[in-house]
């Protein structure tokens, strides 16, 4: 067998892959920081809280609703993002004259009271939430087995994410969208109701999340600290990809999944800090992330 | 996340007379429950442990005996610096007398020695990691529920003599996994069995895909899960993703607790051999004193660190009584070696002069979906290990307290 580093090939692409499922979650999760960033510049801290609302939704569903995993997938983000919208149109709406930094406070304020809520309610060890029946079991790929699942997470968040790319990128909606954000009296006066805009931009931000936390839900416990864990991370890849840049945090999400999966067979005991030492090393050389542009 | 330090609750109120005669430092009995309130082993202690040490305070009957006895609470995070200056505080500042509970072995040797140094006392119920009645024994603790010798020596001797003789460990890197890890790796090797590869972990860690696709391709008939909580969660629950049991590859969880069965379900868990020195229900004093406990903590049994938490503070209590004073840890801890011990927790047992506390330990096998009667049964009893059976025989630790 063949070898690259004293390292088995067929270990290596299934590390790789293992990589790019990982990269799927940094990627929806930074995407959803992202857009929320670009488009209304708060740091959103309660980014983890949601995404692990968006699982705790989908648990809810099934255990009281009996409703499946896809009718989780659906509502799970809209039921997020609703409350998403309440928290726009009630608290941050009142912080855009302010410095970032109280829309940070407030989001990481946010945060704690919604983990600390779900805690008190539910405890730390998390809950049960099976695979569905349909994605069960996997496929031998030969050098790996892939659960059909994880082949399911990385085809939907990629659809997702270029998805959501195309839309602000592409289209006369997100053009509006960045109009919005360059000069927003502008824009008002061609008629556009930009604070509407704004609010549903969060919401749909939050809904990233949630629905992260919903695909999430089958392969990690349910439970109140899988954001908190996951979102330094993601905040990592937020910031090497350039802050506010839709195309740098997707392509950095994915690129450190599968960097610190490779890690994890060089020397496991790092895997925990890599992605830090090359925020630490992209920020000495290019301050305003890989992608982004100096405002 | 803050730490927060503070004043659960004063059980009892001392009245005059009985007072006067009492000589407590300070005039009363202060335990701080010191362990992990938040994160990954909040169940498995956190709040269910405050629970179980408000209730032998209670039990003990300390108002009647004109003791008072306060009970302070801290998170530690699983962090040592953290433990450590939370420890320090309260020999220091707040007049806390002993510290009980404290998971995660980092904290737990760390607290060791602060507690050795200011001659206060730690009894330690739910931190693993052997070197506490080895070479990091001192006379101001007492190791009580469990540790990781005594899980290898149960798990994994059991494992290896029914075919399991090919492991790979998948191990939390931190002195809980390494202690586990080296314990379970001797036991396997004495059995005749083989160790093919290890893979060590962050601690905590929510991914363990890379690390499964490792012990999948290592061939080894076992994979032995050196760590705890939610990683050990984790771990199976996404094992079970991959294939892992299907593939012929079984699990070895070397310390899992009854909250953690719990979280991942009779139908992922089944089959789990698991070692444990306390199950809620093994005999009519067990069941009754865990459906008190649950009715205090939304109905979860205790694990049995909870309960090592209920057994240890009763009998320091016993001991404080007896000598009338705690104000010398050495010699409370000295006392509680002379008194046997005796709860409903463990039934009959005692303290080794290494600071290990003996108890039979039981090697349960987790039940069928089908085999379980409702919630929290989930249990079978495989066998029994006597308690001079169960721990690491004491010349073989390597504590400079014992004289040979």
């Amino acid at each position: 067998m063949s070898e690259i580093f004293g390292i088995p090939t067929q270990a290596l692409f299934g590390q790789l892959l293992i990589g790019l499922i990982n990269g799927s979650f940094y990627a929806l999760l930074s995407l959803g920081l992202a857009v929320i960033f670009g488009l209304l510049n708060i740091i959103n801290f309660a980014h983890g809280a949601q995404y692990m609302m968006g699982a705790f939704c989908a648990w809810f569903l099934l255990k009281k609703l009996g409703l499946s995993y896809w009718w989780a997938l659906v509502l799970g983000p809209i039921i997020v993002g609703a409350t998403g919208v309440v928290i726009e149109r009630f608290m941050l709406s009142k912080l855009y004259k302010l410095d970032h930094l109280y829309g940070f406070l407030l989001t990481f304020g946010l945060a704690l009271v919604i983990q600390g809520l779900f805690r008190h309610e539910f405890g730390s060890t998390g809950l049960p939430y099976a695979i569905p029946k349909s994605l069960e079991g996997g496929q031998n790929l030969g050098f790996m087995f892939l659960p059909n699942y994880r082949a399911w997470v990385i085809a939907a968040s990629l659809t997702v994410c270029l998805g959501t790319w195309f839309m602000i990128e592409k289209t006369k909606l997100g053009s509006y969208l960045r109009a919005a954000t360059e000069n927003r009296e502008l824009v008002q006066a061609f008629g556009i109701n930009v604070p509407r805009m704004i609010t549903l931009t969060y919401g749909f931000g939050v809904a990233l999340g949630a629905f992260a936390g919903v695909m999430a839900a089958p392969i990690y416990s349910v439970s109140p600290l899988m954001g908190g864990d996951l979102i330094i991370v993601v905040f990592a890849v937020v910031v090497i990809g350039g802050m506010g840049s839709i195309m740098g945090s997707i392509v950095t999400g994915f690129v450190l999944g599968i960097l610190e999966g490779l890690t994890k067979v060089f020397y496991p005991e790092a895997s925990n800090i890599v992605i830090f030492v090359v925020m630490a090393i992209v920020l000495m050389i290019k301050p305003a992330g890989l992608f982004g542009t100096q405002r | 996340m803050k730490v927060l330090s503070k004043l659960c609750v004063a059980v009892a109120l001392a009245c005059g007379a009985a007072a006067a005669h009492a000589q407590y430092s300070d005039n009363v009995i202060k335990i701080g429950v010191l362990n992990d309130q938040s994160g990954t082993y909040a169940d498995l202690a956190g709040p269910g442990s405050t629970v179980a040490a408000r209730m032998a305070v209670e039990d003990f009957g300390a108002a009647k005996k004109g003791m008072k006895v306060e009970i302070v609470v801290a998170d530690h995070q699983n962090k040592p610096e953290v433990g450590s200056s939370i420890a320090r505080q309260w020999f220091d500042v707040d007049k806390v007398d002993v510290i009980v509970d404290v998971p995660t072995s980092s904290v737990m040797l760390a607290v060791n020695q602060i507690a050795k140094e200011k001659n206060k006392v730690l009894l330690d119920s739910t931190g693993g990691s052997s070197d506490l009645t080895g070479k990091a024994c001192t006379p101001n603790s007492i190791h009580w529920t469990y540790d990781t010798w005594a899980l290898a020596n149960g798990t994994g001797s059991a494992v290896v003599k029914t075919g399991g003789n090919t492991w790979f460990f998948l191990t939390a890197d931190y002195a809980f996994g390494h202690a586990l890890e080296k314990d379970t790796e001797a036991v396997v090797l004495k059995n005749g069995g083989k160790v093919v590869g290890k893979v060590r972990h962050p601690f905590p860690s929510s991914d363990f895909s890379s690390f499964l696709l490792q012990a999948q391709s290592s061939k080894a008939k076992i994979i032995g899960l050196a760590n705890a909580g939610a990683d050990t969660i984790s771990a199976i629950k996404q094992g079970a993703e991959f294939g892992i049991v299907k593939g012929g590859q079984q699990f070895a969880g070397l310390l899992v607790f009854i909250t953690d069965v719990h979280a991942l379900g009779l139908d992922k868990a089944q089959g789990l051999l698991l070692t444990e020195s306390f199950y809620w229900d093994l005999n009519p004093q067990t069941r009754s004193f865990s459906q008190r406990f649950a009715k205090l903590h939304k109905g979860a049994m205790p694990t049995m660190a909870q309960a090592g938490v209920y057994s240890s503070v009763l009998h320091y209590l016993k001991a404080v009584e007896a000598l009338k004073s705690d104000a010398d840890g050495a010699k409370v801890v000295a006392k509680m070696k002379e008194l046997p011990t005796d709860d409903p927790i463990f039934g009959k047992g005692s303290i080794r002069q290494d600071g290990r506390k003996l108890h039979p330990m039981y090697l349960f096998e987790v039940k069928k979906p089908a085999e379980s009667k409702g919630a929290w049964d989930y249990y079978k009893l495989r066998s029994t290990i006597p308690a001079n059976e169960a721990f690491r025989p004491e010349k073989d630790g390597g504590c400079p307290l014992v004289k040979s």
